[in-house]
């Protein structure tokens, strides 16, 4: 495998991670909260994609996001709204109790053996160009995370409630002071975060069409990792870092030797541990002043 | 005075109850009560650090899993090395030990790698700091999962010799009070107060970063302790046990009880357990004045639902922080509730 060819998958790879990181990033800008139970939206969207594999892509597209937009609206009712005002620390756990719960809820209903997607299987097949080999999915990958951080930006940037969900990540109180609705700002960002895990899903499940009830477990664990490590302060460097840590698992794996490829994790685990002793703020997060803020 | 001996008292005889409970149960039901008592010891060992410091963390049970790791190949006999761990290095593969001393060098293992692992992090505070400790989570198992020198890899670490309810009691009991002597010691009402405001706590002349780090191996020592008692509970172990499901759960168990005390890990610790156990029981039928089976499956979701629940309706957990004894009296009646956002 060609050098060149590597760099495709590996930016593939940190595109689709890219996009976990935007869909944590958002709700932990206004919220403070990291939501760990991410992965199992992504997990029912792959199941959604599963149960409708006989019916047209469309359809089954299309429930795959309204169910995971359903999702996501349930768990910032019933679980996160009424913690709004606890500790970062105490909604990382209660996020972690929702995940495991979700999880235990999928191998109640579904089973553990697993659901096969077959789904847009059809973009496994590869792209000839010249010597490269490209799969179809990976290109794809590229410009669906092109076009929905796009699409992301410009609905921050150009529109009213994009206006009132950057009041609210810069400063939750004023922003209500000032007649910013937060459980609509707060519902939104939850209905953005859960469209992203759907596109997440449907790209996903291409890949590894094998869904489980702990599918989304391990995406999110390292986007998640890639978002601290990047920064999660700013929802631009926080999707860098999630772009960085796909990029460099996909290129790492890519060249270390086959004998030690199993301590991949070990090597990329390393690497965040380093940045995070360097650059405890982020790697991509603005020079800040070194004291501690009271 | 009194009030601090029930503070060591209360947690220390309710572990003492369950042990006895616990003995005169059959022996299936005596194994239910004996992990009940090594959760108390991890969850203890993560309430010195988390709760004292107020810095979250989710790399203990790699220390838990040292620990479980060196105790149990150091109690395996000779011939069974031989036979189950073929690519030993020299030095785990020509020493046996009992379980005792087996249990001391699992707190000297656990507490050696959280010093060096804590000497780097512990300058990290807030979410860095949790993911940081995850990462060393990620590479402990990573490690232990795929290399044959120091263990069994992928495969289950068999033939532990397995201790008694008796046995673990007081691995609970030494737990509790090297946890109880921390948190009285200055060394611990130091980490408290940077816990409530890591400014003042630097003015009066504290270092936090030397806290932090005293704590962190200790604690880590507390949880390599628990990792042995864990190994020889179960009498065998997987790379798999001592992982996300563990950490999930005792870091739930903890915060269910409630973080800053020491009452609530054992309470968090004891709660879960039981009724982990007792939806067990209920998955194949048990009667509680009727007659109630509950269908495969039920039983993870359940604690998952209940700890979800109080969280969310008691997020100061349970004992809402407070360690054992009667309500105190209010110096100030107009007391806002501590800020407590400032460190995750």
């Amino acid at each position: 495998m060609s050098l060149l060819q590597q760099l495709i998958d590996a930016v593939a790879l940190g595109a689709l991670y890219g996009l976990v990181a935007v869909g944590i990033g958002l709700v932990f800008g206004i919220l403070r909260l990291v939501n760990f139970a991410y992965g199992e939206l992504i997990t029912i969207g792959g199941y959604t994609l599963a149960y409708l594999s006989g019916q047209p892509s469309v359809v089954a597209i299309v429930a795959c996001f309204a169910a995971v937009i359903a999702l996501a609206l349930v768990q910032e009712r019933v679980a996160f709204r009424p913690l709004r005002n606890a500790s970062p620390a105490t909604m990382l756990v209660a996020s972690f109790a929702v995940s495991f719960l979700l999880q235990n809820i999928y191998l109640l209903a579904f089973g553990s053996r697993g659901k096969t997607v077959s789904t847009l299987g059809g973009l496994n097949t590869a792209l000839a160009v010249g010597s490269l080999r490209i799969r179809w999915i990976s290109i794809v990958a590229l410009i669906a995370a092109a076009g929905l951080l796009a699409a992301t930006t410009l609905i921050l940037n150009r529109t009213n409630v994009g206006l009132h969900m950057r009041a609210a990540a810069t400063d939750f109180r004023t922003a209500r002071i000032l007649g910013v609705r937060a459980d609509r700002v707060i519902s939104f960002s939850f209905v953005i975060s859960g469209f992203l895990a759907a596109a997440v899903s449907v790209l996903l499940t291409v890949q590894s069409p094998l869904v489980t009830p702990d599918y989304g477990v391990s995406v999110t664990i390292f986007a998640l990792v890639g978002v601290v490590v990047g920064g999660l302060d700013r929802l631009v460097s926080a999707t860098l870092g999630g772009f960085a840590i796909g990029f460099t698992t996909s290129l790492v794996g890519a060249q270390l030797p086959s004998s030690s490829s199993v301590y991949l994790p070990s090597v990329v685990f390393g690497l965040v541990i380093l940045v995070l002793i360097l650059r405890p703020a982020g790697l991509f997060a603005p020079a800040r002043r070194a004291v501690e803020r009271v | 005075m009194r009030r601090r001996a029930t503070e060591l008292l209360a947690p220390a005889l309710l572990l003492v109850a369950v042990a006895v409970i616990g003995h005169a149960t059959s022996a299936a039901r005596q194994l239910e009560f004996g992990n009940a008592l090594v959760k108390v010891a991890i969850v203890v060992s993560l309430y010195l650090f988390i709760g004292n410091s107020g810095v979250i963390s989710f790399g203990h049970v790699s220390f838990v899993a040292v620990g479980a790791y060196l105790s149990g190949i150091l109690t395996l006999e000779a011939q069974q090395k031989s036979f189950v761990l073929p690519n030993l290095v020299p030095l785990l593969r020509d020493h046996h030990v009992g379980t005792p001393l087996s249990l001391l060098l699992a707190a000297a293992i656990g507490g050696s790698y959280a010093l060096l692992v804590g000497l780097p992090l512990m300058r990290l505070s807030g979410l860095p700091a949790g993911i940081a400790t995850f990462a060393v989570l990620g590479i402990t198992y990573n490690v232990l999962r795929n290399w044959e020198k120091i263990g069994p890899a992928a495969q289950a670490l068999p033939l532990v010799p397995e201790s008694g309810i008796w046995t673990l009691l007081v691995g609970g009991l030494i737990s509790i009070l090297v946890a109880f002597a921390y948190q009285r010691s200055r060394f611990g009402r130091r980490l408290r107060a940077t816990r409530e405001d890591p400014a003042a706590a630097q003015a009066v002349g504290i270092d936090i970063y030397r806290q932090r780090l005293i704590a962190f191996a200790l604690s880590g020592a507390l949880a390599g302790f628990a990792g042995g008692l864990l190994v020889h509970q179960l009498g065998s172990i997987t790379t798999d046990q001592v992982y996300l499901e563990l950490t999930f759960l005792t870091l739930a168990m903890l915060v269910v009880g409630g973080v800053s005390s020491l009452w609530g890990a054992v309470i968090g610790a004891l709660l879960i357990s039981g009724l982990d156990s007792f939806l067990g029981d209920a998955e194949n039928t048990v009667h509680i004045g009727f007659r109630l089976q509950l269908p495969t499956g039920t039983r993870l979701v359940t604690v998952g639902a209940i700890m979800a629940l109080v969280l969310i309706l008691r997020p100061s957990g349970l004992t809402g922080g407070k360690e054992f004894g009667p309500p105190r009296r209010r110096r100030r009646p107009a007391e806002l509730p501590a800020s407590s956002t400032s460190s995750v």
